[in-house]
């Protein structure tokens, strides 16, 4: 197979923000996630938690609360501002200001016509959820201090509120508070602070179930006012609290960074009353966990330490499949750099700025294992600040390092790059065509004369780039009508063929000689994770969020015999079993039949010409063939040659002079900038 | 070896103006080894807690008022001790909130000091040198007070000591340059006067300290030229002439310190324990000038054991209790815990027989390298003032006999008078002079024993084996006789001191030992300390608690011979064991004092080569008595730690494996032939396998540990780097 040189890049400060809010759409099972920076993420969980859309942040944007109604997804924060999501062109569709300061939360009822926010000024404001937009109905009994929590009774006539030192239920059609529930402040110190509810849940039956900063969850009986019971969960807050469809189970999570189950069972076995035990903690988080939503299956928790995690319940799964692991999301589903592969650059995408870097240099060669002396260091070209108030939603840097492009929700800008020895100067192209005003999407052709940005309804915007100027060639769309956004964009390297995809599933490929749609690949039901098409052969090679490779022939517009091949053995259980998506596929411009993928935690060289292994081999070979003498090794080899060395990777690239790329971004490093966690006494501590 | 450890600041300081003085006065120990009472120059009084740096209570005296001596803690009424004024004596207890109200009593001299001993009676010591107790002086404080020194003479420095029952103030005074030691003994009162030689003109020494030691009291001594020197007065010799004329002190150098250029002026010295002093204000001899050192050094082997910098002005003041050197420096009162252990040449050369007993020992000066490498020459007017010493000894008890007469003496005289002869020789002279003619005593004393039946001096002989300046190889027949004699108790004491005992000669003791009647050895009084280590290893107490991390070594031991062996046979013996008596393992075969004996032959040295002849002489009887008392040693630490633990001479678990194999190869085929031996055998079969067993788990564990050592190893990876890779 061969060495290669490897350029390990560590460089990279990539730094996830923390999780502040989530909604699950439980009819068409995406999950809505917001972070701390404002950005806004839609994982498809019916399709291996994908996460299929991104919306960037803005500056000045908090989301404290998000509610699906529907297939529509409102958000509220600390602005005071209601927002509603266009999910085809990611960007918020409008915002509407509630007039009671800060808005803590925000809840709908079933039936989904009325959105009820929780004010800073002790309001519980109505929306009335209108067809295209929410228009304020009125207030309920205003109450002394903020309303930091809500829940809707399931019959829609009563509304629970969390406020500082108590709860309040509302009669929502009057609109008059018929119950005060007190709750009880934290022993010693924490006596004096005020209590607050974090969380309030309204059952069927009328029971309440709090959480607050004392570290309670309690139980409430909705009809009577009183308590019913207090389950002592931590000692510092429970923030969040999240119920099942059914009713039946409960989960809250705490500062501690656990996740405690409550169950809805009788206590001795054959009895019919039944009450809520506490049955299960988990601990998958560092710090609080802020959100937390429970599926039929599992529970799902994010918090300060960024990383989504699905923590399926063992008793709703069946043991041992690929449903029952845990799964932790760390990274974007979609690559943040961009490498210029004739001029060895990096481009590193952050919300707020761009990084240009250049790859360092070594000496000679080394024998495998060795790490090669580096006689030029990499460096930092470029650090560019995004205008605006908008955060960058994607970047591009041409293969030839020429140009650099980014785009943010409500603009596109491109840099000319120069440089030569030493001296670097990056210059802004003034004048854009008026069409290109954003972008969800952008990719360089090969030979960096033209420049693609995926627009509304999946069309692509063609540009055509010169020295002199920048002008608009055309616009490709497709014929299928999807009105979702293209995630992915390839140019091919001949410069004949763009492939998009988008998250619909559909795959068009146009012929950018005709500039026409050339064919559509057959829709497969997983997303698209990654697409290329092949520099010689014009193969598309696609991989899906499920983990399964298609290789599809643009000329003759059908599966090539490989993938057939492959789609009739079936992959490997392991390779199946991944649970990060490939984000990138490449080539190896020295053997045709060399396909590169990664995930986040292994890159892989497919070799089209080996055999494809077999359900009971070992699919991670690479050990078992180092040990082995060389005859003996062709018995073992497979197609799947899998790398394990790098782990946590961002991207991997091979470089024009067939030396490979690697950015990790270790979880470790992660880790240790965030802020400290809650202290807590552990053994012989 | 000693360690000085990480400080820490008991309290800050409020030195005077010009830092002339630290602001203290005194640093007194209180009820326990964590608290002290500091007393500041001028009014106030403070209680802390030195492991919590906190003060737990102060007193201060009324403005006008002045602390003139340091407070003292009572420990029999829990009362505190001071002076006011000089002369308004203040007692306290720590109740007590104001000071003012407690009680005063004014007496009609100025005292100089109020010292107690814990325990112990305060003493007042008065400027003129009178001391009285505090409850005679309380009785009467206006009662007259008589003056002791001479016009223009003046207490210098002062302490008290218990020696054995006996209470002693010393104090030391100057008149006119010249410098005097007082030894005031209490009850019968008797007061002695030295007189220090003179060291260069002008020069007086900055600093006293003293302690007690062996029936004699030593005097340690700073002088600004860096010269420490020592004097030991013998407690004994005291009474013989009533304080008429000051008798010269004798005085050996103990180090001479570095002092760079000049002299010293604010330098303290304190005896820290037989063969450590703590030193402040002497510069390091390594590092350069400007930098104050605490140091410790060794007097033994003069060398320098442990050195701390220390910030700030140094006063000149150090005190030590339980461990722990209180110093002023700077605007604090530091606190240095620090740790001295016996060191000894054989330690720094790495061959230490009995390591962990020998601590409890003075070093031995039986080869002495000590005073071959160090002695003379670093010492080099030690020999010219012992002999100015001895000769002036000689003139002050004329009476007594010099040694050669003794020896000579010992030749003819009869018991009684031999025995009180050489007593009084050694209550004169220092055991460092007599060394030499340690040996000749004791040879002559063998020599004159075995020519005459009659004649055997057990007392003086231990008491000369007690020096430690015997060896086997002095008086080779000395172990013999005792044997004869069946004076056990000076056996012990010979393979106790003894390093040179030869194994043909062990042999001979071990054989007596197990083969005398329990009855017998009963009788024997021995080493009080062997004793009480085997009254807590058979006390029944210790029978069945013994669990190590819940782990019981016995029950494993059972079930792993039984399960491994599993014959029917075999188990069946083991079981009839067990139903004759409950653990015929956990009773000590042998009785007390013959334990006691035995264990001293198993931490003799030997060599195994020239052991095991001598040991195919025992009988099969004899062996398998010892074996099993081996084998109950075995079981009884296995249980568990507190042998160990505890800082009693007793042999190593090593030892015992090492007799109970030598045993066995000398005995094996006759003991595999003895079917009284057989359970015994494999008990021992069992214990062995434990053992293997156990060393092949550590085994495990160093090669683990060794693994993760080795994971530890993997390169960290940077930023960046280039990495060549294989796929294959």
């Amino acid at each position: 197979m061969g060495d290669f040189k490897v350029h390990r890049v560590r460089f990279f400060d990539y730094m996830p923000s923390a999780i502040r809010a989530m909604a699950l759409s439980s009819r068409s099972e995406r999950l809505a996630l917001a972070r701390a920076d404002g950005a806004l993420e839609i994982f498809n969980f019916a399709d291996n938690y994908f996460q299929e859309k991104l919306i960037p942040g803005q500056e000045g944007r908090s989301i404290e609360a998000l509610c699906w109604v529907g297939e529509r997804l409102f958000s509220a924060g600390l602005n005071g501002e209601i927002t509603e999501y266009d999910l085809e062109n990611l960007k918020p569709k409008y915002t509407m200001e509630a007039y009671g300061g800060p808005i803590w939360t925000i809840s709908s009822n079933s039936q989904g016509t009325l959105l009820a926010a929780g004010c800073e000024d002790g309001t519980v404001k109505m929306f009335e959820i209108l067809e295209e937009t929410i228009q304020f109905q009125r207030n309920l009994e205003r109450q002394r201090g903020r309303i930091i929590s809500l829940s809707w009774h399931p019959s829609d006539t009563l509304i629970a509120a969390g406020m500082m030192d108590m709860i309040r239920i509302f009669d929502a059609e009057t609109g008059h508070a018929t119950h005060r529930l007190l709750v009880e402040r934290g022993i010693g110190a924490s006596k004096s602070r005020e209590v607050v509810v974090w969380s309030v849940v309204f059952l069927s039956d009328h029971t309440i179930v709090s959480g607050d900063s004392a570290g309670k969850v309690q139980m409430w009986d909705g009809l009577t006012g009183t308590l019913i019971r207090t389950h002592l969960v931590t000692k510092w807050d429970v923030l969040a609290l999240a119920v099942s469809q059914d009713g039946n189970s409960l989960v809250a999570g705490t500062s501690e960074g656990t996740v405690v189950q409550f169950q809805f069972i009788s206590s001795t076995v054959g009895q019919q009353d039944k009450e809520w035990v506490r049955t299960r903690t988990f601990k998958n988080h560092s710090h609080d966990v802020r959100a937390l939503v429970h599926t039929e299956t599992a529970v799902v928790s994010g918090g300060m330490d960024t990383q989504l995690v699905v923590r399926p319940l063992l008793d709703k799964v069946e043991k041992n499949t690929q449903e029952s692991a845990l799964r932790k999301i760390a990274f974007p589903h979609r690559s943040l750099v961009s490498c210029a592969k004739k001029a060895g650059l990096l481009l590193f995408q952050f919300p707020d700025h761009l990084e240009l870097w250049r790859l360092g240099e070594s000496e000679g060669h080394g024998k495998p294992g060795d790490s090669l002396p580096v006689k030029r260091k990499p460096e930092k070209l470029i650090q560019l600040k995004r205008k605006g108030e908008d955060h960058i939603c994607c970047s591009a840097l041409s293969p030839c390092g020429g140009w650099l492009a980014y785009a943010t929700v409500c603009s596109v800008r491109l840099y000319r790059l120069q440089l030569d020895n030493n001296n670097i100067s990056l210059t802004k192209v003034s004048k854009l065509p008026k069409v290109l005003h954003s972008a969800h999407q952008l990719c360089f052709s090969s030979d960096s004369s033209k420049l693609f940005a995926s627009s509304s309804h999946s069309s692509v915007i063609v540009v055509g780039l010169s020295q002199s100027e920048c002008k608009y060639l055309h616009t490709l769309k497709p014929k299928s009508g999807s009105r979702q956004p293209v995630h992915l964009l390839h140019a091919s390297e001949d410069g004949k063929w763009l492939a998009t995809a988008n998250t619909d599933c559909e795959i068009h490929v146009y012929n950018l000689h005709k500039l026409k749609l050339h064919c559509t690949v057959p829709v497969y039901s997983s997303c698209p994770t990654a697409i290329a098409i092949h520099p010689t052969t014009s193969n598309l090679v696609v991989v899906h969020a499920d983990q399964q490779i298609f290789e599809f022939s643009l000329v003759q517009k059908e599966y090539t015999d490989w993938s057939r091949k492959l789609q009739k053995q079936g992959l490997h259980p392991l390779w199946v079993e991944r649970d990060t998506p490939v984000t990138h596929v490449t080539f190896n411009p020295k053997n045709p039949a060399h396909i590169i993928l990664h995930d986040m935690f292994m890159f892989c060289i497919l070799d089209q010409s080996l055999p494809l292994p077999e359900a009971k081999t070992l699919l991670y070979n690479q050990m078992t063939l180092r040990s082995l003498p060389e005859p003996e090794r062709i018995m073992h080899n497979h197609a799947f040659k899998i790398c394990k060395n790098f782990q946590h990777l961002m991207c991997v690239r091979l470089l024009e002079d067939h030396s490979l790329v690697v950015v990790e971004r270790p979880l470790l490093e992660i880790m240790s900038q965030l802020p400290a966690a809650v202290r807590q006494k552990k053994f012989a501590t | 070896m000693a360690a000085l450890y990480e400080g820490y600041t008991l309290c800050r300081l409020v030195p005077a103006q010009n830092l002339s003085n630290s602001g203290i006065q005194g640093i007194e120990a209180e009820r326990d080894s964590d608290h002290v009472v500091v007393t500041d120059s001028t009014r106030s009084v403070t209680l802390y807690k030195v492991s919590d740096q906190k003060p737990l209570g102060s007193w201060t005296v009324k403005q006008g008022q002045t602390l003139t001596c340091p407070a003292v803690y009572n420990s029999q009424t829990n009362e505190y001790v001071a002076v006011t004024d000089n002369k308004v004596i203040r007692i306290w207890k720590e109740e007590d909130i104001l000071l003012d109200k407690a009680f005063k009593a004014t007496v009609s001299s100025d005292v100089w000091k109020v010292h107690c001993v814990p325990g112990g009676e305060p003493v007042a010591l008065f400027q003129r040198g009178a001391v009285r107790l505090f409850d005679s002086l309380l009785s009467a404080p206006q009662q007259p007070i008589e003056e002791v020194l001479a016009q223009e003479e003046a207490i210098r420095w002062s302490i008290n000591i218990v020696a054995e029952t006996q209470l002693f103030v010393i104090y030391t005074t100057e008149q006119k340059g010249d410098h005097f030691l007082y030894l005031q003994r209490l009850n019968p009162n008797i007061l002695q006067r030295y007189r220090l030689e003179r060291e260069e003109p002008g020069l007086s020494p900055l600093s006293f300290s003293a302690s007690y030691r062996d029936k004699h009291i030593r005097l340690l001594y700073l002088y600004p030229n860096g010269h420490v020197y020592q004097s030991v007065v013998s407690v004994r010799g005291l009474g013989a002439e009533e304080g008429a004329q000051a008798l010269p002190l004798p005085r050996s150098l103990l180090l001479g310190l570095p002092v760079g250029e000049g002299l010293l002026e604010a330098a303290s010295a304190l005896i820290l324990d037989e063969a450590h002093v703590a030193v402040v204000g002497v510069p390091h001899p390594s590092a350069g000038s400007g930098k104050d050192f605490l140091c410790i050094w060794n007097t033994n082997f003069q060398t320098l054991q442990a050195g701390k910098e220390i910030a700030g002005k140094i006063y000149g003041q150090l005190w030590s209790y339980s461990s722990k050197l209180f110093i002023p420096h700077g605007k604090t009162l530091s606190v240095i815990p620090y740790e001295c252990t016996k060191s000894s040449l054989a330690s720094a050369m790495g061959k230490l027989r009995q390591a962990r007993t020998e601590e409890s020992k003075a070093p031995t000066s039986v080869p002495s390298w000590n005073n071959i490498l160090h002695g003379e020459k670093a010492q080099p007017s030690r020999t010219v003032e012992n002999r100015k010493t001895r000769t002036t000894r000689k003139t002050q008890s004329a009476p007594s006999l010099t040694t050669d007469q003794v020896l000579e003496f010992i030749k003819t005289a009869p018991v009684e008078e031999v025995q009180k002869e050489v007593e009084g020789l050694f209550s004169r002279a220092d055991i460092q002079d007599l060394q030499p003619s340690v040996g000749q005593l004791a040879s002559s004393l063998v020599s004159r024993s075995l020519a005459d039946p009659a004649f055997y001096t057990p007392s003086t002989l231990a008491q000369l084996v007690h020096t430690q300046c015997l060896c086997h190889s002095v008086c080779p027949d000395l172990v013999l006789l005792a044997l004869e004699k069946k004076d056990y108790f000076l056996c012990q004491l010979c393979l106790q001191f003894f390093p040179d005992i030869p194994e043909a000669v062990t042999c001979a003791c071990l054989k007596a030992f197990i083969s005398m009647p329990d009855i017998d050895a009963e009788k024997e009084s021995l080493d009080p300390d062997s004793v009480s280590f085997m009254d807590t290893l058979i006390s029944p107490e210790h029978g069945h608690l013994g669990m190590q991390n819940g782990f019981s070594p016995t029950s494993m031991e059972d079930n792993c011979s039984d399960a491994l062996i599993g014959g029917g046979a075999v188990t069946k013996t083991r079981a009839e064991d067990k139903e004759t008596s409950t653990a015929p393992e956990q009773i000590c075969p042998v009785g007390k004092h013959k334990a006691v004996l035995l264990n001293e032959v198993l931490q003799a040295p030997y060599s195994d080569t020239y052991l095991l002849p001598h040991l195919k002489d025992l009988s099969s009887q004899n062996v398998i008595l010892f074996l099993q008392y081996l084998q109950f040693l075995y079981l009884k630490y296995s249980q568990d730690a507190f042998p160990q633990m505890h800082g009693f001479r007793s042999p190593s678990l090593t030892q015992i494996m090492d007799w109970v194999c030598l045993l066995l190869d000398s005995h094996f085929t006759v003991l595999v032939m003895t079917p009284e031996a057989k359970g015994l055998l494999l008990n021992l079969h069992s214990f062995v396998k434990s053992q293997v067993k156990l060393f092949s788990e550590l085994g495990k564990i160093e090669s683990s540990l060794q693994e993760l050592n080795k994971m530890k190893m993997k390169k960290d990876v940077g930023q960046y780097s280039i990495e060549v890779i294989e796929l294959f």
